[in-house]
Parts: structure tokens; C-alpha cells; sequence
């Protein structure tokens, strides 16, 4: 198969994105210990430079290139722009992180790409074996990161788990696509949706591909009752892999369940809206509540997490344009949040002390009134307290939800969130009303200061001004 | 009709002046309360220019502001006001003027936040007043908690904590189902404007269902019996500045919002469930003034008060069904609305005084036991003729404003039934009662100990705000026209809009009948 050189002017952000992260690699071995910080600037611009790319390729016609297994739409472009912002304040929080060992080494940044590298490939995917690449690519990446420390027991442990689990959970996605192969004979996303399409009836093989493929994504997002890895995994990893983790993947997932669910078996609604459902309200349910027991920072937000994957699953169960564009919406602006959150634990962390108690968030508001002031814009963006991004993040999926006649959803949704703003209050509480425990002053970076700063502004102004981004995600699915 | 965004100014200028002060932390705290008594002073003389440039004859929205927000749900920056929500802003720009004032010296700790945060609260709830979209009122609505909040959990009494999270997940729980039902209705009417909601047909089973979603998020708030529990909590522990906000705001905005939105948008299931909200009224007004008598704590024992004369304000607004089946016309309906209306405000300014009595009381003793005083009249005589007159005044005393909300809502009553008059009427008595009882206690007998013969009498400072809230208290008691005057229209038109039925087929009839002559 000969393919035409046009074909590559869509793939312009993947290849430079892994030009460059080769390109890094080789500069840290060379010139690693002479110039710590090269790797971490390099990767920035990297970064920056693929936002531009893609943002630029906005307005560009959705093409299918490389004979099908490539796809390029305005969904993939805002998706890239996402990500490649929020990994880029990922690392600057992560340039700071330095409680265990002292700085990061370079590889962090150069696994970071190749995670983002994974992504890009997942969220443009046009055939199941390029969506099973990039998931991998991505996996891989994270899996080496949850084991940089490789001195911490905990890191190893969750290394492992993740591992071991994330394996299993690939599994069972291959093992639904080979059957999706088998009853559709394509890999190709557009065939199988008309190969569905053409079906009488439902026919048991579909059903059953549907149901692992169901399983691998919830794994992937960290639906209930897939989520058992998270709480361990968020824990046990430096938190700025857990920063990373936590944020980015969601939005690469949910272009994974756009993919696969919405694209390739759109025909099939009716029934994975059903298994949706349950695990969107199993996610609602477990996640918040069990939150509230938590006493360490990073688990917390993991189960915190695990509601907010139930909020999106419920934007993409609707089954709408406005329920999909919802939950990108929600993606994007809960991964803003996201690291918000776990930047927060690095600002209060110094060397050799991690500060991922709630107990260390005591009397932030004493220590320093502005970046208390930050965490509580994040806590309520969280809890979906307007005016902040949250709340209209919640407000589009709840409108989606209601639109297509499930009101029900919409109810448990709201009363789960009554739930959960408990624990993101309680957060305040202890910011504003207790003492604090340690009276060192904080030794912050000027650039997490200044991170941490855009973050926070960033999630009020979007409450404040939130049409922009709502139109765009409309825009993507009209 | 203005070019002046005077709506918008309401709004943004107390905000402004808040996060001001919050960049002016480091200036000390003479300069912070000074710039936040500027910024609360300006806000009050600039909603005035309201009430001087307020069309009496009309009961459509004045000063409307309406620009695109969110366009892509049709969600716009709309302001206005009417004769209902124009006097409940000026009680709140008044009332934070009071607040400032009265938080000058007590708070040393955190000044600048503690100005800062009841400035943001003046203009978020300015906000509540005058949106006019459901998703703008909304947004004001649940942002106004986060500071109180702040302010109840960080200056507040020795259980703060335990009082300012019921609080803030007792209304967050109520509003969270509001905003089902504004969703439920955007997707009906293709708009969050509230004037569109107002004109939305919706069938039985939909108007009960948004009732009751309107119904948990104003309940809370005013507080109604049953959810009343988180208000005694939140009042004891809360400064003296969020208690008078609180009590005279924050739960005026539920009372608000039944005007606003339960009864407009759903005028059928409003009449057809008003036995509810009668019964609920009647029971905070009996039950709840009972419990008030029995209380140890003086805070405790005005916030059930307030509980029990927001029953009055609730049963007024609902008494119109009533009358309107009795009576046949609208002119005996409005009494008992207005009645409402006016009781919100009187309540409004005599519960912050009794409040703002009790913090100066507080301030000097560090006690709210009434056991713990006794004779203060003899060392604060000027104090103890302002708390006795704001007593009568809870009280109902004629010549108060309370006297004339009360009245009007217990002769609506009347006419609607006389049980209902006979139940609501038991407050006089019983109001009377843990009033006086209260004031005899704490002000009246000999010096009860060392602590109160060692009290000072109020300052220049305490005798300005308690004296200009003895003056409204007055002029709305002895000269209630301009407040009734300016709600007339408005009145008028939410009872002859709730008369009609949204029901598709009596709506038919409803026209025909119009038709005929």
C-alpha cells in the first residue's frame, strides 16, 4: 500500500511531538547532568508549540488518512489543544515536586510526551488497533511513572497494581474488539458502525464485545466497579505522577468512549446506555461517599475523581451532541481542577516532607490568605458551587441528561452531589476555621505561584465567562 | 429607561470593593473598615436613586439590563427589578451599611476578609434580587452561601463549625432540585428567562413536581417547620454581623422566591397545595413561638422568632388562593400578600436590631445567657429603652412596621377562615410573651451580678445604627404608604397572572370567559 504524502499534513502535532520526544531523550543522556534544567524547557516549548499546531487545525475538514486508521476532526484538534495545556501546567507543577528525592530527572518530562504521545493517538483513532495503540503507549508511559521512585515501597506497590490490573483491563478490551472484528469483519470505525447499522436484529457476539469493551473503558476512566486501582494508584504514586495521571487520560479516555461507543457502535444506544447508567451511578454513589472517610489528600481526590467520571458518563450516555459536547466540556475542565488539586499538595510539600494530609491543609488560610483563596475556588469548582467552572460543567450534563428524558439520573446525580460537597467543604473548613499545625512559611517557586495563580483565575473566569469554551465544544459535535 | 446600569453597579460595586479590600489586607484594619464603610455607603445612596426613580404605575420590570452571557444556552446577564425585589434591595444595601458599623471594633481578627466577605454577600444577594434569568439567579443564589459560610465557620461562636456546614448543606441540598426544575423548564421553553417561565403552560403533574423542587429550596431558606433546624444553629454561632444578615436577608430570599417563582410559574399547583404551606406557616407560627418562649439563649430565642414571623410572611402569601375562592375578586387577595411583603421588610429591620442588640449586649458581657443578666437597664439606660422598644416592636406593637404587616396578614386571614386568623393570632400573645419575658429578664430587676454593674452604656457608633433602625422602624410603622405603594402594582399583576389557570383546557375557558361580555 502506497500512501500519499498529503496523507501526513493531518499528523503534523503527533510527529513533532515525537520528534521531539525522541529528540529530548537523546539530550538528557548527552547533556542530562551538566544542564538539569534543559529536558523540562524543552518539553514545555514542545508543548506549547504542538497547542498552537493544533488549535490552528481547528477549522480544518474532519479527513480519514493512512488508510483508515487515522482520523482527523475537529474533536481530535480540541481535545490535542486540551491536553497538550493541561500536561503543560502538569509539568510545571511537577518541576517543583521535590518532597522524596530532589528535583525530577528528565525522564519524567520525556515519558510525559510519550504519554501524551499515546493520547493524541487515542483521541484520533479511526480503526481499533490504532485505539489499542495509543491506550498502550499511554499505559506503558504511565505505568514506568508510578515506579519512578522506585526507593518507595508504596510507588512500587501501586507500579504493580496498576500494572497488573491495567493488563487485565487491556485485555478484556482486545478480547471485545477481536469479537467486534469477528461479528463486523472491520477494524475500520466507520465500517463497523455501518456494518451494525446493516444488521437485523441484535446478534449475542455484538452484545458480548459491547460488554468487554464496556469493562475495559470503565477501567480506563475509573467507573465503580472498575475502580479499584485508583485510590491505591493515586496514593501510592509521586504526586506529580498523580497530577498526571489524574488529569490528561480522563480527556484521552472520554475521546476513547467517544470512539468506540458513540462512533463505532452508535447503533447500539439502547444498550450501553443501560450498563452506562449503572456504572455512572455506582461512580456517583461510591465516590462521594466513600471521600468522606478519607484523611489523606491524594485519596481524596481519587475518589473524588471516581464521582466526577460518573458526571461524564452521564453526558455520554445522554447520547446527544449535546450530551457528548457536555461531557467534553466536563473532561476538559475537570482535568483544569485536577491539577489544580494535586498542585496544591505539591506547593504545601518542601523537601522531604509530602504534605498529602488533610491535616497539612490546617490553617492555610492564616499561612497564606491567596493561595487558601485558590484552593477553595478549586474545592467549589469541585463541588459544583457556582460561580465556577464546575457548576456549568455539571449544569451542561445535567441539561443533557434532562433532555433526554431521564430525570431520574439527573435526581440521583444532584443528591450525590449534595453528598460530596461535604468533604470538598470540609477542605475549607479546615483551610479557614483550624489552626495550623505547622508554622513554617511556605517555600514556594515563582512559576507554581504563578501556576497555581492561573490555575485557580482560570477556573472562576470560566465560571464567570463559560460561553467561550460551551460554544466550542457545541461547535464540535454540530 | 436609565442609561446608568444602576442594577449592575448594585451588584458589582460591593464585589469590587471586596476583593479591594482583600488586596488592602497588609493597610491595617482602621483603613479596611474605612474603605469598606465608603464602599457600603455609596452602595446604599446608590440604590436609593431605585426608589426616587421607580415608576409607581407600572408593575413590569424597571432598570431591566440584558446583555448575552452564555450563548450557547441562551443564558443572559438579565437584571430588573419590581415593586417586590426593589425594597428587599435597599433593606439589603441598608442593612450592610448597619453591618459594617457594627462589626467596627469586635472584629481585630481578619478584618479586612470579615468586611470583605459581607460586602461580596451584599452583592451577590443584590444579584438574587434582581436576576432575571434562572441560571444568573442561580449562580447568585448558591455563590451568596460561600461567603456566609466563610463568615459563620471563621468569626463565629465556639461550635461554628458543626453550625456553618448544616447550614451550608442544608441549602445547598434544597437548591440542588431548583435546579432541576430550571432545567426542566429551559428545556420546555427554550429559555431561562424567569418572565418566560412565568408564561410556560405546564400540566398538573409538572407544576407539582417543580413545585415541590421550588418548594425545598425556598422552605430551607426561610426556614419553614420542619427544615427550620439549621437556622437556631447558624444564628447562635454566627457574629453578630452574619445573625443580622441572615436574619434579615438571607431569609427573605426564600420568601422572595416563593413570589418570584412558585407562584407564577406554578399558580395550579400552588393553589392546589397552599393547605400545605398553610399548615407549615401555622405550625412555625404556634409551634415555633412556643419554643421561642422556652429558650435560655437570647440569640436562640430570636431566631426562633424570626422562624415564627416568617410563618406570618409565608401564610400571607398563600392565604391568596383562599381569598381568592371567597371572595371572588383580587382587591382582598393583595391584602394578604402585601401583608407578606411588609412583614419581610419590618422583619428585616427589627430582627437585625434585636440582633445587633444582643452583639452589643455580647460584646460587653461575652455572654448570651439570659440568666447571666439582669438590670442592665440601671448601667445602660439608653441601651435598655432601644431593646425594650425593639421588643415591642417584635412584639407587633402598633405604631411599629410590624404592627402593619401583621395586621394585614391576620385580616386576610379573617376572610379566608377563621381558624386560620384564630392560629396566626396566637403570635400577638405569644410574641408579647417571650419578647417582654426576655426583656424583663435581661433589662429590667435589680443588678443581677458584678459583670453587669461594671457595663457601659452604648457609644456614639451603637447609638447611630440602633437609632436609624428605631427611625425606620417608625416611619414604616406610623407612614407604611410609600412601601405599599411601591408594591401595589406589582401585586396586582402576580394575583391576576396567578388567577389564571396554566392548565391547557381551563386556560381555554379562562379566555373565552374574558371574551364574553
Amino acid at each position: 500500500m502506497t500512501i500519499p504524502l498529503t496523507d501526513f499534513a493531518p499528523l503534523v502535532t503527533e510527529m513533532f511531538v515525537l520528534t521531539m520526544a525522541c529528540t529530548i531523550l537523546v539530550v538528557e543522556a548527552f547533556f542530562g547532568q551538566q544542564f538539569r534544567q534543559l529536558s523540562y524547557v524543552l518539553s514545555q516549548l514542545t508543548l506549547l508549540f504542538a497547542a498552537v499546531i493544533s488549535w490552528n487545525m481547528l477549522d480544518m475538514d474532519s479527513v480519514v488518512v493512512l488508510g483508515g486508521t487515522f482520523v482527523h476532526d475537529p474533536m481530535a484538534a480540541l481535545l490535542k489543544t486540551a491536553i497538550f495545556l493541561v500536561v503543560f501546567g502538569a509539568f510545571i507543577y511537577a518541576r517543583s515536586y521535590q518532597a522524596s528525592k530532589g528535583p525530577l530527572r528528565g525522564e519524567y518530562y520525556v515519558l510525559g510526551l510519550f504519554a501524551v504521545l499515546g493520547m493524541m493517538v487515542m483521541i484520533s483513532a479511526h480503526s481499533l488497533l490504532t485505539i489499542y495503540l495509543g491506550l498502550e503507549l499511554l499505559s506503558l508511559s504511565l505505568y514506568a511513572m508510578v515506579a519512578f521512585d522506585r526507593n518507595s515501597s508504596a510507588a512500587s506497590e501501586a507500579a504493580m497494581k496498576y500494572f497488573v490490573l491495567g493488563a487485565l483491563a487491556s485485555g478484556m478490551l482486545l478480547y471485545g474488539m477481536s469479537m467486534l472484528y469477528g461479528a463486523t469483519g472491520s477494524l475500520d470505525i466507520a465500517e463497523i458502525a455501518n456494518a451494525i447499522a446493516a444488521m437485523e436484529g441484535r446478534s449475542m457476539i455484538l452484545i458480548f464485545a459491547l460488554c468487554f469493551i464496556v469493562v475495559g473503558l470503565s477501567f480506563k476512566f475509573g467507573a465503580v466497579p472498575f475502580h479499584m486501582w485508583i485510590p491505591d494508584v493515586y496514593h501510592g504514586a509521586p504526586t506529580a505522577v498523580t497530577l498526571f495521571i489524574g488529569s490528561a487520560p480522563k480527556i484521552a479516555a472520554f475521546a476513547m468512549a467517544m470512539r468506540l461507543l458513540a462512533e463505532s457502535m452508535g447503533s447500539l444506544m439502547l444498550d450501553w446506555q443501560g450498563m452506562l447508567a449503572i456504572l455512572a451511578v455506582l461512580s456517583l454513589a461510591l465516590g462521594n461517599v466513600v471521600a468522606i472517610a478519607q484523611t489523606n489528600l491524594k485519596r481524596m481526590l481519587a475518589y473524588s475523581t471516581i464521582s466526577h467520571v460518573g458526571f461524564l458518563v452521564l453526558g455520554i450516555l445522554a447520547g446527544t451532541a449535546e450530551g457528548y459536547s457536555a461531557s467534553m466540556f466536563y473532561a476538559i475542565t475537570y482535568a483544569l481542577m485536577a491539577i489544580g488539586g494535586f498542585g496544591m499538595i505539591i506547593l504545601l510539600s518542601r523537601k522531604g516532607y509530602e504534605a498529602d494530609r488533610l491535616d497539612d491543609l490546617k490553617g492555610l488560610n492564616e499561612r497564606s490568605p491567596w493561595f487558601a483563596f485558590m484552593m477553595l475556588i478549586l474545592m467549589l469548582s469541585m463541588a459544583g458551587v457556582p460561580p465556577t467552572v464546575g457548576f456549568y460543567a455539571k449544569l451542561s450534563v445535567l441539561q443533557a441528561v434532562i433532555h433526554v428524558d431521564m430525570l431520574w439520573l439527573a435526581l440521583v446525580a444532584v443528591f450525590f452531589s449534595v453528598i460530596g460537597a461535604f468533604y470538598y467543604i470540609r477542605v475549607i473548613k479546615l483551610m479557614y476555621f483550624d489552626k495550623p499545625e505547622s508554622e513554617q512559611p511556605l517555600v514556594i517557586n515563582t512559576d507554581l505561584q504563578i501556576a497555581m495563580s492561573v490555575n485557580g483565575l482560570a477556573v472562576l473566569l470560566l465560571g464567570l465567562f463559560p460561553g467561550g469554551l460551551l460554544a466550542l465544544c457545541l461547535n464540535v459535535f454540530s | 429607561m436609565i442609561d446608568t446600569p444602576l442594577l449592575s453597579l448594585l451588584v458589582w460595586l460591593p464585589i469590587a470593593g471586596g476583593i479591594a479590600l482583600l488586596a488592602m489586607d497588609a493597610m491595617g484594619n482602621r483603613a479596611c473598615r474605612q474603605t469598606a464603610l465608603v464602599v457600603a455607603l455609596a452602595t446604599f445612596l446608590l440604590s436609593l436613586l431605585l426608589y426616587t426613580g421607580f415608576d409607581l404605575e407600572t408593575a413590569a420590570m424597571q432598570f431591566q439590563e440584558k446583555h448575552s452571557w452564555i450563548a450557547a444556552f441562551d443564558v443572559n446577564y438579565h437584571l430588573g427589578v419590581d415593586g417586590i425585589s426593589m425594597p428587599l434591595i435597599i433593606l439589603t444595601t441598608f442593612t450592610t451599611v448597619l453591618v459594617v458599623l457594627a462589626g467596627w471594633q469586635v472584629i481585630q481578627n481578619r478584618t479586612a476578609q470579615y468586611m470583605a466577605s459581607f460586602l461580596i454577600m451584599e452583592g451577590l444577594m443584590n444579584g438574587v434580587f434582581a436576576a432575571l434569568d434562572g441560571v444568573l439567579f442561580y449562580v447568585f443564589w448558591e455563590a451568596m452561601l460561600v461567603p456566609m459560610f466563610l463568615i459563620i465557620g471563621i468569626w463565629g461562636g465556639p461550635n461554628r463549625v458543626y453550625a456553618t456546614i448544616k447550614f451550608f448543606l442544608y441549602t445547598f441540598l434544597g437548591s440542588v432540585f431548583m435546579l432541576v426544575a430550571l432545567i426542566y423548564m429551559y428545556l420546555k421553553s427554550g429559555s431561562f428567562s424567569i418572565l418566560d417561565f412565568h408564561m410556560l403552560p405546564l400540566n398538573m403533574t409538572e407544576q407539582v413536581l417543580i413545585f415541590f423542587a421550588f418548594l425545598m429550596a425556598f422552605a430551607v431558606k426561610v426556614p419553614m417547620w420542619p427544615v427550620h433546624t439549621w437556622l437556631p444553629d447558624a444564628h447562635v454561632e454566627a457574629p453578630t454581623g452574619g445573625s443580622v444578615v441572615l436574619a434579615a436577608i438571607m431569609l427573605k430570599i426564600g420568601g422572595y422566591g416563593f413570589l418570584r417563582f412558585s407562584l407564577p410559574i406554578t399558580p395550579d399547583a400552588s393553589g392546589a397545595l397552599d393547605w400545605l404551606i398553610i399548615l407549615m406557616s401555622l405550625v412555625a407560627v404556634v409551634y415555633i413561638g412556643f419554643v421561642a418562649l422556652v429558650q435560655q439563649d437570647m440569640k436562640k430565642l430570636i431566631a426562633y422568632s424570626s422562624i415564627a414571623h416568617m410563618g406570618f410572611v409565608t401564610l400571607g402569601i398563600f392565604l391568596v388562593f383562599t381569598l381568592m375562592d371567597n371572595n371572588g375578586s383580587l382587591q382582598g387577595a393583595s391584602m394578604g400578600m402585601e401583608g407578606g411583603i411588609v412583614q419581610m421588610i419590618s422583619h428585616g429591620f427589627i430582627s437585625g436590631a434585636l440582633f445587633l442588640c444582643v452583639g452589643v449586649l455580647y460584646d460587653r458581657m461575652h455572654s448570651r445567657q439570659i440568666s447571666d443578666y439582669g438590670g442592665v437597664v440601671n448601667t445602660m439606660p439608653v441601651f435598655a429603652a432601644f431593646m425594650v422598644f425593639f421588643a415591642m416592636a417584635n412584639a407587633g406593637l402598633p405604631g411599629t412596621s410590624a404592627f402593619v404587616g401583621e395586621f394585614m396578614v391576620i385580616l386576610a386571614s379573617f376572610k379566608a377562615n377563621f381558624w386560620f386568623a384564630f392560629l396566626a393570632a396566637t403570635t400577638l400573645i405569644l410574641g408579647a410573651a417571650y419578647s417582654l419575658w426576655m426583656v424583663k429578664r435581661v433589662v429590667f430587676g435589680e443588678i443581677a451580678n458584678d459583670n453587669v454593674k461594671q457595663l457601659e452604656d452604648i457609644n456614639a457608633r451603637e447609638f447611630v445604627i440602633l437609632g436609624s433602625l428605631v427611625v425606620v422602624v417608625l416611619l414604616f410603622g406610623l407612614y407604611p404608604a410609600p412601601l405599599v405603594e411601591v408594591m401595589h402594582a406589582s401585586v396586582g399583576q402576580l394575583l391576576e397572572h396567578v388567577s389564571v389557570s396554566k392548565l391547557p383546557m381551563e386556560t381555554g375557558l379562562a379566555l373565552m370567559n374574558s371574551v364574553q361580555p
